[in-house]
């Protein structure tokens, strides 16, 4: 044993990045990802707790290579693993060869797997290629551990059903699966970044680890524009994360937040990538949504942002990815250039939209348009209705805060 | 998303089923908390003794005064509740559908959804 001094939240930095290669060396040496995928989690938690204790091993991964493949012949042999003897021996098993191939992305694939759900896929994901307990996915989207498990243990039987292999798919296939494992990506960060109660730090954990895993692939796929982009678009929005809230935890619209307390760094990363990739790749999606964000970036004052660049950004992915929610942010950036008339009229072509019908963000960017034309009492019945229409607490008592505003 | 889906029971209903109705409401709620344990839906779910056996509490100048029986006079009143984490509103709609007491003339489900407290202004 070496580095003895090495504090847990290290190790479970170290943890993390060995988990999807442990795990892709033993799949690809035993098939069976569903009993890899559990001794993979035993053998972590197992280092979890001894290695602050007794120091790092030498060979970190081999380690775990060695335990997770006891825990699993165990596991293949009998139902009752005998897990304190392998544990305790694990240290002088010498690993065999252990392949040295980075299957990280192999494994995003599969976890992101088109017949799961979105909740399996992220659940998935986190545990096998982020190496997180499920015990840490169950606080992180607030529901019991038991439910996390089923969850899990449900989504690898139904990989196991669809008999997905263990290999990167190819061509147009593999273009059209690599789209999920971002979209997948991007509902974990936005878990981390914009959702639900409980412990803050939990939930900045999350947009962190969506960070690292977004990294993990860019740096497989670095010709990828869309990769790049998402990475961009995450590191943009994250950089605003300690400016949009108060300390009291009230949310705090773009034009308002403190811009002296956004991430520089950050911004500059994601702008740096967003301009690469807009410069020697396939445009998509997430590339225009971190160019708007670079934008705004840009702006060292709100009233300095460039609204035309927004507005003709926000066209451009309107045509490429149509979207009643990209519309409703045209209306808000055209309102900005030719006011908020233009706007309104914006607006008025999502009416018809089912999708769009009662929803709080069309009924909230229409108040704010009419409180800026100084329809007082239709802007104050709009801010309502949508404060009743939304599901977040806080933004609720946003909106509720701009309609007293309006009667004082 | 997280939904709260109640029953809202009518006693009278309830007393009216045959043994055979109320056993078939029985197993069928058993069946339903073994699917979405499994499936990793589940969060909780409680059943509440009947409202009979409910107390209101009020304080009014400083004193305490508790009333038994429920807080409306209705005939139907809230039996139990299950707490659910799936993917969408149409998901918890299915679900709702699949619970026994949505079969039976005179009783309800209802399916609301939880809030949470976060949320996202900007674009």
């Amino acid at each position: 044993m070496t580095e003895p001094d090495r504090t847990p939240h290290e190790v479970e930095g170290l943890l993390r990045e060995l988990a999807p290669q442990v795990l892709g060396a033993l799949v690809r040496r035993h098939g069976q990802f569903e009993g890899c995928e559990d001794a993979v989690q035993e053998a972590v938690l197992a280092a979890s707790v001894q290695w602050p204790a007794e120091g790092v091993p030498d060979s970190p991964r081999g380690w775990l290579v060695a335990v997770a493949q006891r825990r699993l012949i165990d596991q293949m042999r009998s139902e009752h693993a005998r897990r304190e003897r392998e544990t305790a021996h694990a240290t002088e098993i010498v690993p065999e060869d252990v392949p040295d191939t980075d299957d990280t992305l192999v494994l995003l694939f599969l976890c992101c797997h088109p017949t799961l759900t979105a909740a399996s896929q992220t659940a998935l994901t986190l545990r096998a290629v982020g190496g997180l307990t499920t015990a840490e996915i169950a606080r992180a989207f607030l529901v019991p551990e038991a439910t996390m498990a089923a969850r899990i243990s449900r989504a690898k039987q139904r990989i196991r059903a669809a008999g997905s292999r263990f290999e990167l798919p190819e061509g147009a296939e593999r273009e059209e699966r690599l789209r999920v494992v971002l979209h997948v990506l991007y509902l974990i960060f936005n878990e981390g970044y914009t959702a639900s109660s409980g412990d803050e730090l939990d939930r900045a954990d999350l947009a962190r680890e969506a960070i690292r895993l977004v990294r993990m692939v860019h740096a497989q796929l670095p010709e990828d524009g869309e990769v790049a982009g998402l990475l961009a678009l995450m590191l943009l929005t994250h950089a605003r994360r300690d400016a949009r809230t108060t300390a009291g935890g009230d949310l705090v619209p773009l034009d308002e937040q403190d811009r002296g307390k956004w991430d520089r760094a950050l911004i500059d990363e994601g702008t740096a990538l967003v301009k690469g990739a807009l410069a020697d790749t396939t445009l998509g999606p997430y590339q225009l949504q971190a160019a708007i964000a670079a934008t705004h970036a840009d702006a060292a004052k709100a009233d300095e942002t460039n609204w035309r660049q927004v507005h003709a950004l926000y066209l451009i992915l309107e045509r490429i990815a149509p979207n009643p929610m990209v519309t409703l942010n045209r209306a808000i950036a055209l309102a900005e250039i030719d006011g908020p008339a233009a706007g309104l009229a914006v607006l008025a072509d999502l009416d018809g939209d089912e999708r769009m019908s009662g929803h709080h963000r069309l009924l909230s960017v229409r108040a704010h348009l009419l409180e800026k034309t100084g329809e007082t009492d239709a802007a104050y019945e709009h801010y309502r209705a949508a404060a009743k229409a939304t599901a977040s607490l806080a933004e609720q008592r946003y909106l509720e805060s701009r309609a007293a505003r309006l009667k004082r | 998303m997280k939904f709260l889906i109640s029953m809202h029971i009518n006693p009278a209903v309830l007393d009216a089923l045959t043994d055979e109705e109320k056993e078939a409401i029985g197993s069928g709620h058993g069946r339903f908390i073994e699917d979405l344990r499994a499936s990793g839906e589940m969060i909780n779910t409680q059943a509440l003794v009947d409202p009979s056996q409910a107390a209101v509490v009020k304080v009014r100048g400083g004193q305490t005064v508790v009333t038994d029986g429920p807080f409306l006079e209705a005939k139907e009143f809230l039996g139990g509740f299950y707490l659910v984490d799936v993917e969408d509103r149409d998901r918890a709609l299915e679900l709702a559908a699949q619970i026994p007491d949505a079969a039976i003339e005179g009783l309800g489900v209802e399916v609301r959804q939880v809030m949470f407290y976060d949320g996202q202004l900007e674009a």
